[in-house]
Formats: C-alpha cells, structure tokens, sequence
C-alpha cells in the first residue's frame, strides 16, 4: 500500500486495523542473483538502488540481528556535504541531493530537516582554515556561507558567545542545506521500499563463512544454511574486518566506539546543527525535544558498543563550556556503536581480490549522511562490476599506491581521525 | 575501566594514552626493496575481537610503556606488563 492521505483517512475508518505489515519477514530462498552481507542503512539502500537503477530484483538482505540494531539506529544524525578533498565533495554532494528528495522517491518520511550545519570556530588560525575550506566549498557548488559572531548568537541563542566564555567564540562556517534527518526512519523506509520491489529482507540472519572456489565468490554459509549467489556485497560496518577475515582478506581497518547521549526532551532550543572547532562536539536537537550530541572516540580498539567515563566526563565539560544552560539538563541515555576507523578516515566502496565479492565500509562515524550515495554508487558497482565515477576512489589498493584520501591531514592510525 | 601499572598499580583510564597494537612488528630494510612488507606494517590491522595485545603509556604516572592484554569484547584486563624486557625482573 502507498502510504498517502487517502490512505490514512481510509485506514482511520477502519480503526487502523488493516496498515500493512512494513516489509514481509520470508523464508531465505537457496540462491539469489545478489546478496547483501548486513542490513544496516548501507546495506538497506544498496538493495534498494539494485532494485530501483538496476532492475535487480531477486536480491536478500541479510542481517545477523534486526533492523537498525547497529550504526544506522546510533548516530547523531547529521548530514552535510561540506567535504574538503575533491573525491569526498562529490560523493557527499550527491548524497545530500538524493536526501532532498528521499521521502518522497521511498514514499517514506525520513523527517529531513535542513536546518544548517555550522561549524564555530575560536581563534584566528581556526578562521583562516574555515575560510580556505569555505573557499573550496564553493569551488565545489557546495553552499557555505562565512557568519560572524552576532550571526551565532542569532543562529544558536544557547551557544555561549560572550567575551567571557570558556572558548570565545569568532564566528563560523554555514551550510545551509546540512541538517538532521531520523536516523530509523532511514533504515525502516529503505527496507519498505526495497521489500515493495522484492527484495527479500532476512533478519536474524547471519553470514558465518563465504563459500569460494578458484577465486570465485559462489554464496555464503549463514546460521539459517547455505545460500548461494554470484554476488555478494559486504556492508557491515564495525564489523568489516571480521567479515572480510572469512572471506581470506585483511583490511586496512580498526573499530572503534564512539558514545553518543540524549538529554531529556525539552521546548525547542536549537534549530541548527552546531559542531565546534575547539573540541570535537557536535550537538542537534531531535523532533522530541531531546539535545543529542557526541565527542571523540573513546581512542582504543573496542568491539563493546559501551564507553567509558573519561570521554563522557570530556564530552559533558564539553557540552557546558560552549552552552552553559544545558548544566541544568539531565542525560536520558547514552549508547555507543563500533565504527571502522581507516588510517586516512575516508571509507571503500571497492572490488575485492574475490571475483564477485565487493566490499563496502570504513565509513569512520561520518556514514550516515552517506548512506543514499553509499547505496547508489555499491549498487552500481555490484550491477555493472565498474566503480561508479563519485566514488572510484575509495579503493583498498589506495594505501600502496599513495592515493589516499585524508580530510583532516592525520593518521596513519585510524583511532585518530 | 581501569588499567594495572606494574610501578603504579591500578589507575584511571585517563591517565594512559593508547599505543595501538603490539604485536606487529617493523619489517627490515629499506622501504623500496619491502614495499608490500611496510603496507602492511603501516595500514593493515589484525583488529582482534577477543583478547588484544596493545601499548599504553601511563603519560600521567610514571610514564611508562605498557603491552596489555585486553579483550575488545568486554573491557577486561588480563595482563599488563613493562613494555621493555629489561624491566620486567621489576615487576611488583
Ligand atoms: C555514536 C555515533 C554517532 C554518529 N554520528 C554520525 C553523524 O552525525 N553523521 C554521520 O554522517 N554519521 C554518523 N555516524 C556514522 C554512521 O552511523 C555509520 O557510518 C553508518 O551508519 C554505518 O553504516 P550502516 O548504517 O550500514 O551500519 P550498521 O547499521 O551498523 O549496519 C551494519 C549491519 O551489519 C550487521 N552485521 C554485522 N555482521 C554481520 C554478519 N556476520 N552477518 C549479517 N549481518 C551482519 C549488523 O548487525 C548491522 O546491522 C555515527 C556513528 C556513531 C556510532
Ligand atoms: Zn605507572
């Protein structure tokens, strides 16, 4: 059933007791033309592109636990596409324009709210780097405006801008199209369209071994049985490195856990993603009123999607520096999830050294606005066995030939991206 | 989580900064001649889940190098010793 307003008045005068089930939860099939290692956003937008661009169809997904368990359900929401490097800018760029018109290609709303992304900066060397990459934005096609500090106070009234602040603030980096979108609704409304199309969505599912014969992937070996395909494609986010090790490869990645937390929900407060410069934190309000934000990794190899107190300590001093008011605001939860760190902080949409085995991950903690483009562009290389052009670089091979793609200038270990 | 130091005993976590894995070790020769031997060295990882070898220095004490062994699942600490040999005979 298309979700429409004809549809709810008809559903309302039956007492909402005849909505369709979201997507069908079937039987796993004995082969597939291709199959999706991990139903996370990635995962879920890859099948749905398949689909959609490709005419894909006989396709499964196939995720060890539900829908939204992993990274796709935890992040921080946010999306921009204000990228420095030249690779990364296009790829973002067009994941920001398929969110534009998102809800409506998946007749799903994903609650995009294009809010303004807007990066504070607080010394004049912090100026001059937001200025260049300003710069460069444009260069792109990618809107960014410069805003001075009354500006911020307009943009973000919590944000403490008085000359006696903690870290004064000198103004900031403006994406007006960057914003939030609802991080489940993304998983849900990939997965109802992908479903719609006929994708087969297989939870509690999960992949414990490739079957390979001279160096061809033939299917995979799951704790549901065997299922055979001549594609496969790996999207499995923290746990890249675990995956790929059954299929005899070894990556270029380390998982590392990130916290996030969610205050109790209040009045509307702030109306704009705010990222600040002097510490890695960024904070936006959700639709239920509740202030979420995030700092550093916790900075060691982890597979406990938990952290630890030195970083929520750190991330709470954080959060009252830059606006004191939220001291009188209590944490609801906080959660971690495992992200694959890689040494230049830019993910791998790639072949594989496996004929028929791809491999899409090291997506860092900035996957998220990603996913559309993450989806489209995996489709495309898994349906024609050709990178597709916004996303040719993000290959394994680019560590030994020096073509790496590295934002902020760090690495090589990945904890420090 | 607290980390064990050898000379200081157990301390709080942000009293040590992370050194990444121990168990890799720096191939011989020059970079050219060992191309795919420093790739690996450089950017590819084991990225263990379950009972990991990794550096701490305990930068807030006494400054140590530590190798623990630390299981990524969970967070518990079976081992941690002095990261150069020699003092380890030290080890209280
Ligand atoms: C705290 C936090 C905050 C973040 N904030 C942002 C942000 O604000 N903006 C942004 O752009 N990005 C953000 N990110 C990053 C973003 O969430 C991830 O990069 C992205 O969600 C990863 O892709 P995914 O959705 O496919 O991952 P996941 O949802 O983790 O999907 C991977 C799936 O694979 C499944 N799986 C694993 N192993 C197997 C197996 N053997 N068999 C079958 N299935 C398997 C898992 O169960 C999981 O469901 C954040 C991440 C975290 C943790
Ligand atoms: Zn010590």
């Amino acid at each position: 059933m298309r979700y429409s307003l004809s549809a709810i008045i008809r559903n309302a005068a039956t007492g909402h007791k005849h909505w369709p089930k979201v997507w069908k939860n079937p039987e796993p099939k004995q082969s597939y033309d291709v199959i999706i290692v991990g139903g996370g956003g990635h995962g879920l937008a890859t099948a749905y592109y398949l689909a959609r661009n490709h005419g894909i169809t006989n396709v499964a997904v196939l995720e060890k636990g539900y829908l939204g368990n992993g990274n796709i359900g935890r992040n921080t929401t946010i999306v921009r596409s204000n990228y420095l490097c030249s690779e990364n800018s296009q790829f973002y760029e067009h994941s920001l324009k398929l969110w534009e018109s998102l809800s409506a290609d998946l007749n799903y709303n994903v609650m995009l709210s294009q809010r303004g992304a807007l990066n504070i900066f607080h010394t004049p060397a912090q100026r001059d780097a937001a200025i260049r990459r300003g710069n460069a934005f444009s260069l792109n096609g990618i809107d960014s405006v410069l805003v001075t500090r009354e500006e911020v106070k307009k943009l973000a009234p919590l944000v403490d801008c008085s000359p006696s602040a903690r870290f004064p603030v000198l103004g900031g980096l403006l994406q007006p199209r960057g914003g939030s979108v609802r991080h489940d609704a993304v998983a849900w409304g990939f997965a109802r369209a992908a479903d719609r199309r006929g994708v087969d969505i297989i939870q509690n599912c999960e992949v414990t071994g490739f079957q390979i014969e001279k160096g061809r992937v033939r299917g995979v070996e799951t704790s549901r049985g065997p299922i055979s395909a001549s594609k496969v494609g790996i999207v499995v986010a923290g746990r890249s490195t675990l995956v790929a090790q059954m299929a005899g490869l070894r990556l270029p990645i380390e998982s590392h856990v990130l916290q996030c937390f969610v205050t109790e929900p209040v009045k509307p407060v702030l109306d704009t993603v705010v990222m600040f410069a002097a510490a890695h934190f960024s904070i936006v309000q959700s639709d239920k009123g509740g202030l979420v934000f995030n700092g550093d990794l916790d900075g060691y190899n982890s597979y406990a999607q938990r952290g630890n107190m030195p970083v929520m300590t750190g991330v709470a001093e954080s959060a009252v520096s830059f606006m004191p008011r939220l001291s009188r605001l209590r944490l609801l939860r906080h959660w971690g999830g495992i992200n694959d760190m890689t040494p230049d902080g830019s993910p791998f949409i790639t072949r594989t050294p496996v004929k028929g085995l791809f491999f899409n991950g090291g997506w860092c903690y900035g996957g998220f606005k990603g996913t559309p483009a993450s989806g489209w562009t995996f489709a495309h290389l898994i349906a024609n066995d050709e990178p597709h052009p916004f996303a040719s670089g993000y290959t394994l091979s680019r560590f030994e030939t020096g073509r790496v793609i590295n934002e902020n200038g760090a690495g090589p270990q990945p904890g420090r991206h | 989580m607290q980390i064990p130091c050898p000379w200081c005993g157990s301390r709080p976590l942000d009293e040590f900064e992370y050194g990444g894995d121990a168990t890799k070790k720096r191939p011989e020769g020059k970079k050219q001649e060992n191309m795919e031997a420093w790739v690996d060295y450089a950017f590819l990882h084991d990225n263990v889940a379950g009972r990991h070898k990794e550096y701490w220095q305990h930068v807030g004490g006494c400054r140590c190098w530590l190798i623990v062994t630390r299981d990524t699942r969970t967070h518990e600490i079976i081992k941690s010793e002095f990261a150069v040999p020699q003092l380890r005979s030290n080890q209280r």
